[in-house]
């Protein structure tokens, strides 16, 4: 046996992930060692330190570009950016599955065979507090995602799509309420999931056979080689792509979103929308950016009709959604949509323009779904769009901030909407890429009529019968949505502070 | 004439002139915002503010007359206003001897009928809110004329808009009171464009709306640009100031209280125009083609007014005709220019003495009258109401300029003036036609005070003894009549001197005139004393109280000769039917295409949905495809099928 070379490695650049990881073990610990009744507690508080502590470490961070272990991951610009913004986004969606006093013992559920209404349930209910594991696997998701948008070879970035992936499976499983309804579509999303791996690796086979190599860097001189067998490397990326896109929720790709959306546990489809949509779209910059940036007039029309497609799928189907985490769901395959098109100006801009979308974006989200945790009746949330008629009357704050939420979604000025979207349309406009602005601004004024219609109904229509009373939040559920719409409002009138700090952060490191 | 225009910084008392906008205009806010609550002593709080404004008028006023020569302007920038790219508007205000002439005729003929109006409207539910309105006007009104750029004059400009609007309409129950604040809105609103598009001109072509750079770099421009700025600047003060053919507003707003009447339509606002064309006296000098259309608009308009103004009945619409007659005056002499300019000022302040004067008299008439206001239903009121009649009587003897009264020193110079126009035929028509209006004024007012104050008693029956106006009303009524008989003899000289700065040194000329100085003034004399003397020996003995048949020229000027007939044909009905076709268009184009596309997302959303089974299998099988389709189109690039 030969001696084995062991690759410099740079701790400090790595730890936010390694910190996550490791408390994500500990937490696991923690649920054989801790009493059941401190478990949530500390349980909070673990995850809580350890996502603030791995934020410290990417601030502490904030001037390293490096590659390290052996080349497998790459701390630079954006992989610090976006994995702040992971984090940040993580603590307030933390926040949402923390909170346990809308409903008594929480909105997940202890143990997987325990249906509504049974025994458990009741005790649940009666105050045995309930499952924890949500916290490690939600740490273990967070940790994943950071590694994601770090990945610098292929593999590696396979091995984080999975270890975020495997935890969002097993976490969309755990609604305490309409337990068929998320057991579905945990299965769904698992069966998809996998099926889009395989995509994936499938893609990461050919281009290693295009490339003989799966680094980035590796990939990216391959590609200038005009010698090598173009179809494999074709199909690779197309292959790679179809991973990426799925997780990014991109049409043809999107059909999973709206049953998970729907069947997950709120405040997971709130970290879902938010986290898994920047993890995803990091990759992708990376992978575009750094690897196939040299058959960028390849790739950027195929992508550019799947950006447009997307766009018109959210908004169309969004015209006739009737449950309102549905509605979000089709909200969030239109902004994927609009985000692609920021991706797609393949110049700085695009890129920092995404990665504000993507924190804008994130923060009005979560505070979205905060607000859907709230109304609620005996069953659980009440997400049917009727149900919220003339809520307006009975609840002005809550549907007040709702009405604000929705407009920044729409896009109107003064909010981060409007500065988000002209981010990234402006960008694609001096990437040359107008036509995707033409369709992007024709489709965003097809979705601002879904939206417009909830705010009609919670202002305009008459309360009826069923108008389910709205839950007082309690402290993490207010300072969800407190810092949710203040970053909204502030992102929308003082935006540069961020865009200057996005702008810096756009530099790959190859 | 090459000189720069430099204003200096406001220093010491001076700095305080921003009080004389603000303190109106936070009256206006608190009676507005207070409500019922100032109900009781609103009123009182309106008159305080205007007559505190005064006497900072008169102490920022003294401060200026004790400046140096030379150096008779006070400039205050207050902060920026708009910043935009190359654009940069000040919040600035300047006082100059032109706005300060304005400030004290504001002020202390404003103060005078704010006094006034407490008794007039006395028995009035809304009489805080007139005060509020009153006292927003004021603010307005001085902001227009001590903004130091143009942009601020537009501020002020549509401020007076507003509050005359809000009280041309104040009784705005009575359907030809809201209409006429609709009228005057709509009208005004011509003239605004004209002159915002005037503003928007100066901005591309000096990169300024300062007063300063604008004047200064007027030189430079191009006689076609500046010919074009000027007219549009003409129309925004034809517009405002009711003259042709922007005139029909003006006599429908007496609509409104007749305090309004007087200190908005009469005094101030209706002279913003002269204002306008006085302030920007570099751009209409710079001219002569825009002078002859500035003289041309005021000898029409003061024809017109008088001749309309002889064939009315209605004591308030006389009045106003009068106006737009005596504004054409004051146009006349902007437009011919150089000394004229300040002779044009000289009329408007007497004109704001003596046309407040007998507004004011109408008013406490109709307050003694039970609001009538047809002069065939007047007559014998000597003997009822003195005071009112006396105090009316100077105000009519100076309106047609009989000496020593102020009209006579402020008119008969325009006069003189006009025919002194270096080309001979303008000097024969302007000429000729000032002095034709002269008379035909004589023969209109010495009707109107005849009809209303002589002759028999002609009276409805439900009046049995007319009383004379209380004490609020009188006393104001005298100081203006004071006014009315000093103000032209004390001005004459003095304020041509003091407005020397602003429209530059014009060494008095001898006259070169079609005719001698001396023999204008006694032809001038002699047609005032032929119309009041036909006047007064046709109505002497009263008139018929019903309408009688007239021949042509009578029953045109009965019917504002035919103008609003013209604006109906030409403006109105089109308007309408332009409105009415794209009302069709939207209804039936641009909703039905909009419709149309909602239905079709609408159901194109209902199908596609059908998609979304809920089914894994075919949800992978749609992934399979969309991979198939994704993977082939890359191939397809690749192999050059696409792209």
């Amino acid at each position: 046996m030969g001696e084995v070379q062991l690759p410099p490695i740079d701790y400090g650049a790595l730890s936010p992930m390694l910190i996550l990881f490791a408390a994500a073990c500990l937490g696991i610990l923690t649920e054989v060692v801790v009493p059941r009744r401190l478990r949530n507690g500390v349980q909070l508080g673990l995850a809580m330190i350890a996502v603030v502590a791995a934020l410290v470490m990417v601030v502490i961070e904030r001037n390293t570009r490096t590659i390290t272990i052996g080349g497998a991951v790459a701390v630079d610009g954006p992989t610090l950016f976006l994995q702040g913004a992971i984090l940040v986004l993580g603590a307030v969606s933390l926040m949402l599955i923390g909170e346990r006093s809308i409903e008594k013992g929480g909105a997940f559920v202890a143990q997987a065979a325990v249906t509504v209404g049974s025994q458990q349930d009741q005790q649940q209910a009666a105050g045995r507090p309930g499952a924890t594991e949500v916290y490690p696997l939600s740490v273990f998701a967070l940790g994943g995602m950071l590694l994601f948008v770090a990945a610098n070879d292929l593999l590696t970035m396979f091995v984080a799509l999975e270890v975020f992936s495997l935890p969002l499976y097993l976490l969309c499983a755990l609604a305490r309420r309409r337990r068929l309804l998320s057991q579905e579509a945990a299965l769904k999303y698992f069966l998809l999931g996998s099926y889009a791996s395989a995509f994936f690796l499938f893609g990461v086979a050919f281009v290693y056979g295009f490339a003989g190599g799966i680094q980035l860097d590796v990939v990216h001189e391959a590609v200038a080689d005009p010698q090598r067998p173009q179809i494999l490397l074709y199909a690779g990326l197309a292959l790679v792509a179809i991973g990426l896109l799925f997780k990014a929720a991109l049409a043809p790709f999107h059909v999973w979103t709206p049953d998970v959306y729907q069947g997950a546990p709120t405040p997971i489809t709130a970290f879902m929308a938010a986290c898994t949509k920047v993890a995803a779209f990091g990759a992708l910059l990376r992978i575009l950016y750094v690897a196939f940036d040299g058959v960028r007039w390849d790739f950027q029309p195929v992508l550019g009709v799947i950006a447009v497609l997307t766009m018109f799928v959210g908004a169309v189907l969004a015209v006739t959604q009737t449950d309102l985490k549905r509605l979000l769901a089709y909200s969030s395959i239109a902004n994927a949509g609009y985000l692609m098109v920021g991706v797609l100006a393949l110049n700085e801009e695009g890129l920092s323009g995404t990665m504000f979308y993507l924190v804008a974006y994130g923060f009005s989200v979560l505070a979205a779904f905060a607000i859907i945790s709230l109304v609620r009746d005996a069953d659980g949330e009440a997400t049917h769009l009727s149900r919220w008629a003339g809520i307006g009357r009975k609840s002005p704050l809550l549907a007040g901030v709702f009405t604000f939420i929705l407009l920044t979604f729409a896009g109107i000025p003064m909010t981060s909407g409007f500065t988000s979207k002209f981010a990234v349309f402006g960008a694609a406009v001096e990437g040359g890429q107008t036509w995707l602005v033409i369709f992007g601004v024709i489709s965003s004024m097809l979705l601002a009529f879904p939206y417009l219609r909830v705010v009609v109904l919670m202002w305009l229509s008459e309360p009826g019968e069923s108008t389910p009373a709205v839950s007082i939040p309690g402290f993490l559920t207010s300072a969800v949505l407190g810092l949710g719409v203040l970053v909204t409002v502030a992102l929308g009138v003082v935006p540069s502070p961020l865009i200057d700090l996005t702008r810096e952060a756009s530099q790959f490191v190859r | 004439m090459e000189q720069t225009v430099e204003y200096a910084p406001a220093t010491g008392v001076l700095s305080g002139i921003w009080l004389l906008v603000a303190i109106p205009l936070a009256s206006a806010a608190i009676l507005l915002l207070l409500g019922k609550r100032a109900d009781r002593w609103g009123h009182w709080l309106g008159v305080v503010a205007v007559a505190s404004s005064f006497v900072i008028g008169l102490v920022s006023f003294s401060a200026l007359a004790g400046l140096e020569d030379g150096a008779r302007s006070a400039e205050l920038s207050l902060w920026d206003f708009i910043v935009v790219g190359g654009l940069n508007v000040d919040f600035g205000l300047l006082l100059d001897p032109l706005s300060g002439v304005f400030v004290l005729l504001i002020t202390g003929v404003g103060s005078l009928i704010h006094l006034y109006a407490v008794g007039y409207m006395a028995h009035d539910p809304g009489r805080r809110k007139f005060f509020a309105y009153f006292n927003l006007f004021v603010a307005a009104m001085l902001l227009l004329v001590l903004g130091n750029n143009y942009v601020m004059l537009y501020f002020g400009w549509e401020g007076v808009g507003l509050a005359s609007y809000l009280l041309i309409s104040f009784w705005y129950t009575k359907p030809s009171a809201a209409t006429a604040g609709k009228k005057a809105f709509l009208m005004n609103r011509v003239g605004d464009a004209g002159l915002a598009i005037g503003i928007f001109l100066m901005f591309t072509e000096l990169g300024s709306t300062q007063y300063a750079d604008v004047f200064n770099g007027v030189s430079s421009l191009a006689a076609g640009t500046i010919l074009v700025m000027g007219l549009l600047l003409l129309l925004g003060a034809c517009g405002k100031s009711g003259q042709f053919p922007l005139q029909a507003w003006l006599p429908d707003a007496m609509e409104g209280p007749t305090p309004v009447s007087a200190l908005i339509h009469a005094a101030t606002m209706v002279t913003a125009g002269v204002y306008l064309v006085a302030r920007s006296n570099p751009i209409f000098s710079a001219n002569t083609t825009l002078q002859l259309v500035v003289v041309s608009v005021g000898a029409l308009t003061l024809l017109i007014g008088c001749v309309i103004g002889s064939a009315k009945d209605d004591i308030k619409r006389i009045l106003a005709w009068s106006t737009v007659s005596q504004i054409g005056y004051m146009f006349l002499g902007v437009g011919l220019g150089g000394a004229a300019y300040a002779l044009a000022i000289v009329h408007l302040l007497a004109h704001g003495f003596f046309k407040a004067n007998m507004f004011l008299g109408a008013g406490s008439v109709m307050h003694g009258m039970r609001d009538q206001v047809d002069i065939r239903r007047f007559g014998a009121l000597s003997k009822h109401m003195r005071i009112t009649w006396i105090t009316f009587a100077t105000g009519w003897l100076a309106i047609i300029g009989i000496p020593p009264l102020s009209g006579f020193f402020s008119k008969e110079p325009i006069i003189a003036a006009a025919f002194e126009r270096e080309v001979t035929w303008e000097a024969w028509t302007f000429g000729l036609a000032a002095l034709i209006g002269a008379g035909l004024t004589a023969f209109y007012m010495t009707r109107l005070f005849v009809l209303t104050f002589h002759g028999p008693a002609r009276w409805t029956d439900d009046i049995e003894h007319p009383h004379e106006s209380p004490a609020i009303m009188t006393i104001p009524l005298i100081l203006l009549a004071a006014g009315s008989i000093g103000a032209g003899w004390l001005m004459s000289t003095s304020v041509p001197d003091w407005l020397n700065p602003v429209f530059g040194e014009t060494a008095e000329e001898a006259a070169h005139g079609v005719l001698s100085h001396t023999v204008i003034t006694i032809l001038s004399l002699l047609v005032t004393v032929l119309g009041a003397g036909l006047a007064w020996a046709l109505f002497r003995n009263g008139t018929a109280t019903e309408p009688q048949p007239a021949g042509a020229l009578v029953t045109a000027a009965r019917k504002n000769l035919y103008t609003d007939a013209f604006n109906e044909a030409v403006f109105e009905k089109p308007g309408i039917y332009l409105t009415r076709a794209l009302v069709f268009l939207d209804n039936r184009g641009i909703d039905g295409v909009v419709n149309g596309l909602a239905a079709a997302v609408g159901g194109g959303s209902g199908r596609l949905r059908r998609l979304q089974t809920g089914f894994v299998r075919s949800y992978a099988t749609s992934m399979l495809t969309g991979a198939v389709l994704v993977v082939g189109a890359f191939l397809a690039i690749q192999l050059g099928w696409l792209a």
